[in-house]
């Protein structure tokens, strides 16, 4: 009898946080991270300024953010969102980020990585081996920099 | 018994593991916390993104209390507030005391002898000081000043609007009998012009007491703002500035009878009370972009005024209506950081009738003529007798010569960034160098890292600094060429050559001197005048010390080599040569 009232009162509790859970997640609109809607990176407005800019880009009609800012395989794409996903959490809960924000070398190398996947066939002479991130590196957007948008210049 | 031992095992087997279910329970207990937690961060950055303020308290055109508008735009207050504290980067200082740029600068004396600035001048301050330290400075108590001073140092206007609606009616409009009337909820320009000249007419002292006899908001509260610039020789309690032994500034307080208070610089001055939109109230930039606009100097920069150029111009330039709101957020500073003058011989004027740079600006001054007929000037040299002309913080023309202001940079943009409170974003009402928020401010559009950037800076204005010692030395080679000219007799006839180039020579020096950028603003800019100004000193020292020195009596020939050129004739394109090109000179 002992056992099966803890096990109640522990599966009451574990429901109740698991409902808690689900509550936040839906709440923080955690679906929305699964798609590849571009509203979604802006749910937390940290971004506004790169959407806008992105709306009024060239490439507004060519890529979303997700095209560029994610690897297209699965696994590595889903490395990368929750990777970011958690920074992103964890900087805006506590407030505690370099302001304006800057892209991680990480991130720089998946952003190269888009650029040529499709400019590749244009530039392969000029950017070979830019898909390491050095000082040495040629990067596409060190010179086109508002090609996605133009919040930071 | 063998089966009852083994049920008994069993029993103990799948009996309670208490360990495991307490540490599972305040596992559980801990996340669900943290969840809660996170959950109530999530719901308060999606209500700070929702609300961007509330309208608690209502706000009038004659509500100068900083602080009642802090109920409603508490970020925005909070971070003015802070304009009281003291700040320092490598040329610009915020501990005006005991900060005295007459020691550390020694040829400012010989630059200002003659007048008030040579008394009294120290580092600026932040915001909230501004109208503390001009009741405290000695230009002020030792030298009668007119009224005209608190067109920027007091939230003025509805002081102005006060008097000029009193004026216009034919009441009592100033001193112990003036008559309290009713001040509308509406900007009243007219009245605010009239009431401007009224008070800029009046003496110093005279129009500081008006601003206690008009309403600022706040009727039966008596606290200072923050600096605590109340009422005359209030002494601030919480500033570096406060004198030892000196009233405290309740006390200061309670000793004076007055209406309202005064403020310095207040959110009513910038903003319209209605929907907190940007807007200028100073008359006398009203009247100087104006007269800016009516001119033809290129201002590549301001586009509303280049537009309202091209238009019919049957309404005069308004920068209320006209100017985009990039524009208003350069205007709003330029209401006060600006050359201009406002002296005892006629009402504060913004000289912009010809331009913006110093030269500009001179020309205008030259032309300009008091209502006696005479030249324009701000004070007689006290050393050389010249008619010299004084420069105030030329901030806005400065920057209007820089390439941030041909990009469309606004003043604003780098001195009250925005900065992020949650899901917010404010625009910091902290007013103050940006070399003090570099990410906020020029990471913004430079992505370069800090220091990076503030070596930039720096060698601007190490290069800026440098010049000027160069420039002081001159003036004070100059000052003395003229002295030792004028102790040997020479006419006046003889100095006004001297004297004149001096007048040039040293508006430019003061120009960028008393400008508070040290070159950044526009540092070509800065860099040219710098260079007239040494040219011009040292003209006049040469103009002064040939007065003084004996002609060679027999001037005799040595042989020279004359100048060859470097191309031979052959090889040199076919002359005549052009000098120029449609209108543009060849080089």
């Amino acid at each position: 009898m002992q056992t099966r009232k803890a096990a109640i009162i522990f599966a009451v509790l574990l429901g109740a946080m698991l409902g808690l859970s689900l509550f936040t997640f839906n709440y923080a609109e955690g679906f929305s991270y699964f798609s590849t809607d571009p509203m979604a990176c802006k749910n937390c407005h940290i971004m506004n300024e790169q959407y806008d800019s992105w709306l009024k880009g060239p490439h507004h009609g060519a890529a979303k953010c997700v095209d560029c800012h994610l690897p297209h395989e699965f696994v590595p794409k889903y490395i990368a969102k929750a990777e970011n996903g958690y920074h992103h959490s964890k900087g805006f809960t506590f407030m505690d980020f370099h302001e304006p924000i800057m892209i991680k070398p990480h991130n720089a190398a998946i952003l190269q990585d888009s650029c040529v996947r499709c400019h590749g066939e244009f530039v392969h002479e000029l950017v070979y081996g830019s898909r390491q991130v050095s000082q040495e590196a040629v990067q596409c957007v060190h010179c086109h920099r508002g090609v996605g948008h133009g919040a930071r210049g | 018994m063998a089966e009852e031992q083994a049920g008994s095992e069993t029993t103990k087997s799948r009996g309670v593991p208490w360990g495991a279910f307490v540490t599972i329970l305040v596992l559980c207990a801990v996340l669900t916390f943290g969840l809660a937690w996170f959950l109530t961060t999530i719901f308060q950055r999606k209500m700070e993104a929702k609300n961007p303020y509330v309208r608690l308290v209502d706000v009038t055109e004659n509500t100068t209390d900083p602080a009642v508008w802090g109920t409603n735009w508490p970020r925005e207050y909070d971070s003015y507030q802070r304009t009281v504290d003291v700040t320092r980067t490598r040329y610009g200082g915020s501990e005006a005391i005991p900060q005295e740029k007459l020691d550390r600068d020694p040829w400012l004396k010989k630059l200002f002898a003659g007048y008030a600035f040579s008394i009294d001048y120290r580092d600026r301050r932040g915001h909230a000081y501004m109208l503390a330290d001009q009741e405290a400075t000695e230009r002020v108590t030792q030298k009668p000043q007119p009224g005209a001073c608190l067109h920027c140092h007091a939230s003025i206007i509805p002081t102005y609007r006060r008097v000029g609606l009193a004026t216009m009616k034919g009441v009592p409009a100033t001193g112990p009998s003036a008559q309290q009337i009713d001040l509308p909820n509406s900007f009243e320009w007219p009245a605010v012009m009239k009431g401007f000249e009224v008070i800029s007419a009046m003496s110093y002292t005279g129009a500081h007491a008006e601003l206690l006899r008009t309403p600022d908001g706040t009727p039966h509260e008596t606290t200072p703002g923050p600096g605590g610039s109340s009422v005359t020789n209030t002494t601030p309690a919480n500033t570096t500035g406060a004198k030892p032994g000196g009233p405290t500034t309740q006390e200061a307080l309670a000793q004076q009878k007055h209406v309202g208070e005064a403020h310095p610089v207040s959110c009513v001055d910038c903003h319209d009370p209605k929907n907190m939109e940007l807007r200028v109230t100073r008359p006398g930039f009203v009247t100087g972009i104006r007269r800016l606009a009516e001119s033809d100097a290129p201002v590549p920069h301001l586009a509303s005024i280049e537009r309202w150029r091209r238009g019919n111009r049957k309404q005069p330039y308004d920068p209320n209506v006209d100017a985009s709101r990039q524009e208003m957020r350069s205007y709003v500073c330029g209401q006060c950081h600006v050359e201009y003058y406002c002296g005892p011989k006629e009402t504060l004027l913004f000289p912009w009738g010809k331009g913006l740079r110093a030269d500009d600006i001179e020309a205008f001054w030259d032309e300009h003529k008091f209502s006696s007929g005479e030249q324009f000037y701000d004070w007689q040299h006290g050393i050389t007798g010249a008619h010299t002309l004084k420069a105030q913080h030329p901030e806005f023309e400065t920057w209007s010569q820089g390439v941030h202001a041909r990009s469309g940079v606004a003043c604003a943009d780098c001195h009250m960034p925005y900065k992020r409170e949650g899901a917010l974003k404010v625009s910091d009402h902290w007013v103050r160098s940006p070399l003090l928020m570099v990410n906020r401010s020029c990471q913004v559009c430079h992505p370069y890292e800090e220091n990076e950037l503030k070596a930039r800076v720096y060698t601007i204005q190490d290069r800026t600094a440098k010049q000027i010692d160069r420039a002081g030395k001159a003036l004070d080679d100059m000052i003395n060429a003229i002295v030792t000219a004028k102790g040997g007799g020479a006419t006046p006839q003889q100095l006004a050559p001297a004297l004149d180039l001096q007048r040039k020579g040293q508006w430019r020096l003061d120009f960028v001197y008393a400008e508070n950028s040290m070159g950044f603003h526009a540092d070509q800019e800065t860099a040219r005048v710098l260079g007239e100004a040494i040219d011009y000193m040292r003209q006049a020292q040469i103009v002064a010390q040939n007065l003084h020195v004996t002609p060679i009596k027999n001037p005799t020939t040595f042989p020279t080599t004359p100048v060859q050129g470097v191309t031979p004739t052959e090889n040199a394109p076919p002359a005549p040569y052009k000098t120029e090109q449609n209108g543009q000179p060849v080089r």
